[in-house]
């Protein structure tokens, strides 16, 4: 199967094509995808070199004289190394752009810490505005780029990721859907996590809902799920363990609930290898998800 | 907005003291709170394509003042230039004032950028330049203005290296340089964008002929940077 980031070029490209707002800020990441949009849009395809900053700039910029920025480079590289820009560039000036990010939380487990952003997500929730998507598939990846592209002037993430589901949901940019029904809890499973809490709560009695679009938080899909389930809830994020427990908890602030955030956590391994041997070292394969969600409900709910 | 008397009438580079007097409250000011103000005069009497009532023209020139700290020129400069009311001017800094100590675009009219964070300006000033290039808008030219201790920060440099060696010629800088950067070599300023495929100008930045001169001259298929100097700071 093809990545996420496969689709990002192709469906960008076309976007390019399709509405002459629209243009793309890379910061060499990336470019090979965009050879050939360069050839037939060189105004609105533009690459500025390994400078991270100047690429957020430089987005503004576009974006001041109206054009839709859509900037890409790894998650660290977009958000975290030049986060002054994305707080002042962009939210200060008043502007929108839609960044899309790779390599997520350890798409590249041998590449080490420095090619790591577990906490992408955490970070922009200190900003207000955000819009971020976070596809658990490729094709919903491509829905999801083009809904960003498409939302106006918002600011838009874009969590691209190497990992992924096997098989493709439909996403409409806005909500969490049910995708299990169940009344002794309600598990909200983040992008490329469904399939693993899938697995993990088979036989459970929960409500899993599936949140591809985080942000803004879906309070009245978990409202309306935990009123007919109890109002005890986990979180399964694909970024750093809780980022989304202060959402879940304004979420349900009128009842008693327990929330549990389940996610990457915040410890620095020091390991390399492989995706799976860092998503088991998190607790995130199935097994561990298992565990840990039936400890919280306490043990015996199997059905 | 409301045009009084005080704001339609015409003001000249005369009054521009008496108009920073009102945020101060003092006629005199230091060389500091000054450094940048005949370099916006020429620049907004005699330079940049840009009224008023043209604000939100796509044909405009831009100008973006990068080094937010000590607007008060600015915010007199543009009162003269009828952007904004005079009567704004004494409320300075007051809590429902839209004149910050560093402005801020959503609230000043005129201001293309919200600054006071150093070092955000030039790079935000490419992909101003970029982005009227890729709309195919020829005419209007973006200008930035930094002090010569913001090109510490390294994201001017990024810029820079980026702006010269791709030829962005509508992008025009002026360095105001009252020697406030702790290190630095002498002519290093001009250096710096010339190495980077800059055209450069250094001139008296007091000098408004000489300004109007750099500010002015050709430099096809490079961008163009005036350093502009002016007594030291500290002196």
């Amino acid at each position: 199967m093809d990545t996420m980031r496969d689709r990002l070029a192709p469906t960008v490209s076309r976007l390019l094509d399709e509405d002459p707002r629209v243009a793309v800020v890379l910061a060499e990441i990336g470019k090979d995808g965009f050879a050939e949009a360069l050839r037939r849009h060189p105004g609105r395809v533009l690459n500025v070199g390994i400078r991270e900053q100047l690429l957020v700039g430089v987005g503004a910029g576009l974006a001041l004289t109206g054009m839709r920025p859509v900037l890409h480079t790894f998650a660290s590289f977009l958000v975290e190394r030049p986060f002054e820009q994305v707080k002042l560039d962009l939210g200060h000036q008043g502007v929108g752009a839609v960044l899309v990010s790779a390599a997520a939380s350890y798409d590249w487990p041998a590449g080490g810490y420095t090619h790591m952003a577990p906490g992408d997500v955490a970070l922009l929730d200190t900003l207000d505005g955000w819009t971020v998507h976070v596809p658990g598939h490729p094709d919903e990846a491509e829905t999801l780029l083009r809904h960003a592209v498409a939302a106006g002037d918002d600011k838009v993430y874009v969590r691209l990721s190497t990992q992924s589901n096997a098989q493709a949901r439909p996403v409409d940019g806005q909500g969490f859907r049910p995708v299990r029904e169940g009344r002794s809890a309600v598990v909200v499973a983040v992008g490329p996590l469904l399939e693993p809490v899938l697995a993990a709560t088979e036989g459970l009695d929960v409500t899993v809902l599936y949140a591809t679009t985080v942000r803004p938080f879906d309070a009245a899909a978990l409202r309306r799920a935990t009123a007919a389930a109890r109002a005890d809830v986990v979180l399964v994020e694909p970024y750093l363990a809780g980022t989304s427990v202060g959402a879940a908890n304004d979420a349900l602030a009128d009842v008693p609930h327990r929330v549990l955030g389940l996610g990457v956590g915040r410890a620095e391994l020091r390991r390399y290898g492989t995706v799976a041997e860092h998503t088991a070292a998190h607790g995130l394969d199935a097994r561990s998800l298992r565990e840990r969600i039936s400890g919280f409900l306490g043990g015996g709910t199997a059905a | 907005m409301t045009i009084t008397e005080e704001s339609g009438r015409v003001h000249g580079y005369a009054d521009l003291r008496r108009l920073m007097g009102l945020m101060t409250g003092d006629e005199k000011h230091g060389p500091a709170a000054t450094s940048t103000l005949d370099v916006l005069w020429v620049l907004y009497d005699r330079v940049l394509r840009v009224r008023p009532e043209r604000r939100e023209d796509p044909e405009r020139d831009r100008f973006l003042l990068s080094k937010g700290h000590g607007p008060m020129a600015y915010y007199a400069v543009l009162a003269a230039k009828g952007f904004l009311p005079v009567e704004w001017l004494p409320r300075f800094g007051a809590y429902d004032s839209p004149l910050g100590h560093h402005p801020d675009r959503m609230l000043v009219p005129g201001a293309e950028i919200g600054s006071g964070s150093l070092g955000h300006g030039l790079p935000i000033a490419v992909g101003t330049a970029l982005g009227l290039r890729a709309q195919g808008l020829h005419g209007p030219r973006v200008w930035t203005l930094i002090g010569d201790a913001e090109l510490d920060e390294g994201s001017n440099h990024e810029a820079i290296a980026y702006a010269g060696p791709t030829g962005l010629e509508n992008l025009h800088t002026v360095v105001v340089d009252n020697s406030s950067a702790s290190h630095a070599r002498p002519g290093g300023i001009a250096a710096r964008f010339e190495a980077a495929g800059w055209s450069a100008a250094a001139v008296d930045g007091r000098d408004h002929e000489a300004l109007y001169a750099a500010f002015t001259a050709p430099h096809p298929g490079r961008p163009h940077v005036v350093v502009a100097r002016v007594e030291p700071k500290n002196s």
